[in-house]
């Protein structure tokens, strides 16, 4: 396996497990995607620039590892001028064409129809692409769930679902809210292969969605991956998630997705310890440098309340 | 420019089948519209030329069809969906105000959603409380979103290619009593631009201001005033947004009378926005309170004596033009 993936991904894995520290310092809903990068890198790491993402909540996990940039990012989690979307976004709202990626979505389960869309977008150019829709585990219950499996299903298109299991829906349980373990089952309701992983393991991930891709990309159509993860944080920021077992939450924390994907990267000889203290430096100057620009970002014009309402 | 006679549907198609041509990104989905040829049968035509490859027909979905074509129209497609009737709008509100009207402004400008959504509207088939309704104020209500209400068949093959070639999400409104409704249509790229209100009937006495399937009730009930002597001005609104405040104030600027018409049901009906605007900005032009002749605010009721009792007719237009002129 390259090197040059697994720097990547770990570099991913790095930036946005440090993006959590400064959340503190913004306004609005905030929702952490800390606990969860192994899945946006393991998946990112085989999709190329111009294959689609959409994204929900947690949304800035899947920028930055579809190379988003941090500075930009953060201002626009600051809501600042040089922001993504110039301040009129936030944090669940980021998208960047130039990247293929559709926007972050703050209506849970709104980010399959996009995805199954783009698929379209794609399947009629015949340009090659493929579509990535991320979700968490509450949305497969939402009817754009299944609306958008079906329509993905019946028009065979280049399209992989990816759900991120964090076993919670805000404070509810999953087995509070579906009768079955595994959300990957629900593909063969629609006739296509569901596949189950460990969410925090980047190589685990990778290798679904390498096959799930490849799949897509050759007309074999629609995939759903589940990566059984768990957040290390509450639903948003200010959730103290009392409502979680600790000891479970204990567990879960040693099996934190860079941990893993350290302990795989010298088990296998892949990397030295001074690479990954090398890799974790470099993660921190990016971040520091990234919210350095974002506080000296100039506030928006107030005019711009007005503009970008109706295209030109 | 030479025209022909076509029905809205005709006009719609041809309209559509042109952009259709023009640009290999527009493409029409929806339930039926394929083989079937939609539900009012307006697709036929669009699938016979352009086959299953740019008309596709869809599960029924309401959601996923207005849901995909955010995803597509931000790949840069330009999907043209038909939700059969407007009554189904509600399961498609999230996808159509939350992401398609919102995706420019939320992304600073960073992507586009260009899409059409084709509805019919409105009452008079006998169909009753869940197939008859005319919702355009839902729409009205969501910045991002253009409406669009044409009332004849050259406005309406004028405005759907206008509809097409915008950049915003359009909710293009069709009337399904309007569907066979005949007129001069002319040919080839005719262009009518979204947001311009054009006068069906000038008149001096009083304005009536109107869109879609009330243009040719006001039409008539204008004709039945005149023989008492009052010249009613009808202003076809054709789009109402963009607003065409200009034309609303300077035909009321001239007849110092005004009476909105629609056939929505009066409380929360466009006819309100429309009040208000002459009533901050044109006050001092008024020579009588502003008249709105709508719908009871009820359900439209199936039997034909009720449903017809519901719609509003040149009848009530001419009742209450009389009331002020």
């Amino acid at each position: 396996m390259a090197l040059l993936f697994l720097e990547d991904s770990i570099m991913s894995c790095f930036l946005l497990h440090h993006v959590w520290g400064h959340y503190r310092r913004m306004t609005g809903f905030l929702h952490l995607y800390s606990g969860e990068e192994a899945i946006a890198a393991g998946v990112m790491s085989v999709l190329n620039t111009d294959d689609y993402i959409a994204s929900h909540h947690r949304g800035h996990g899947h920028l930055l590892a579809k190379g988003g940039d941090p500075k930009r990012m953060f201002a626009e989690l600051f809501g600042r001028r040089d922001g993504y979307c110039r301040g009129k976004g936030g944090s669940m709202h980021i998208a960047d064409r130039s990247l293929g990626i559709l926007g972050a979505n703050g209506i849970v389960g709104a980010s399959l129809p996009i995805g199954t869309g783009a698929a379209l977008a794609s399947k009629m150019r015949n340009d090659g692409r493929v579509a990535v829709a991320f979700f968490g585990d509450a949305a497969a219950n939402r009817g754009t769930f299944h609306e958008s499996l079906n329509l993905g299903a019946c028009w065979r298109l280049p399209v992989v679902y990816v759900c991120e299991n964090n076993l919670y829906g805000v404070s509810t349980r999953q087995t509070d809210a579906m009768k079955i373990t595994d959300i990957a089952d629900r593909a063969a309701g629609y006739g296509f292969p569901g596949v189950v992983v460990d969410g925090n393991d980047v190589v685990a991930v990778r290798e679904a969605a390498a096959e799930a891709v490849d799949r897509a990309r050759r007309g074999g159509g629609p995939t759903l991956i589940e990566g059984k993860t768990w957040r290390h944080w509450g639903h948003f920021v200010g959730d103290s998630a009392a409502y979680r077992d600790p000891v479970e939450h204990e567990a879960w924390l040693k099996r934190d997705p860079i941990l893993v994907c350290a302990r795989v990267l010298e088990a296998n000889k892949w990397a030295a310890r001074t690479d990954l203290e090398k890799i974790q430096a470099e993660a921190d100057a990016e971040i520091e440098a990234a919210m350095e620009f974002a506080k000296n970002s100039p506030w928006p014009d107030r005019s711009e309340l007005l503009t970008d309402i109706y295209p030109e | 420019m030479s025209s022909r006679t076509m029905n809205i549907g005709e006009a719609i198609i041809d309209g559509l089948c042109i952009e259709m041509r023009r640009d290999p990104n527009v493409y029409v989905a929806g339930e039926d519209v394929g083989v079937f040829g939609g539900n009012f049968g307006i697709t036929g035509a669009a699938f016979k030329e352009f086959g299953p490859e740019r008309v596709l027909d869809t599960p029924l979905s309401e959601t996923a069809i207005i849901g995909h074509a955010v995803g597509a129209a931000s790949a840069g497609l330009r999907p043209v969906l038909e939700i059969s009737f407007m009554d189904f709008l509600g399961i498609t509100l999230d996808e159509l105000g939350n992401q398609a009207a919102k995706m420019h402004y939320m992304f600073g400008g960073g992507l586009t959603c260009p899409m059409v959504v084709r509805t019919s509207s409105g009452a008079g088939m006998g169909t009753a409380a869940q197939h008859s309704q005319s919702l355009e104020a839902w729409a009205c209500h969501i910045p991002g979103l253009k409406t669009v209400a044409p009332g004849t068949p050259a406005d309406a093959k004028g405005l759907i290619i206008s509809a097409v070639r915008d950049n915003s999400p359009v909710l293009f409104i069709e009337h399904k009593m309007q569907y066979t409704m005949k007129g001069e249509v002319p040919e080839g790229e005719y262009v009518v631009p979204l947001g311009k209100a054009d006068v069906k009937r000038e008149g001096s006495d009083v304005t009536l201001v109107c869109w879609s399937s009330m243009v040719r009730q006001c039409l008539a009930a204008a004709e039945d005033v005149q023989a008492e002597g009052i010249s009613a001005e009808v202003l076809d609104l054709r789009t109402l947004i963009p607003l065409d405040k200009f034309a609303i104030l300077e035909s009321v600027a001239k007849t110092h009378k005004l009476v909105i018409v629609h056939e929505a049901c009066l409380t929360g009906g466009f006819g309100g926005e429309i009040a208000a605007v002459v009533a901050d900005e044109g006050f001092d032009l008024l020579d009588a309170p502003i008249k709105r002749v709508a719908g009871p605010d009820t359900p439209v009721p199936f039997s034909p004596v009720l449903e017809s009792e519901f719609i509003v007719n040149s009848e009530k237009i001419a009742a209450a033009v009389r009331t002020v002129a």
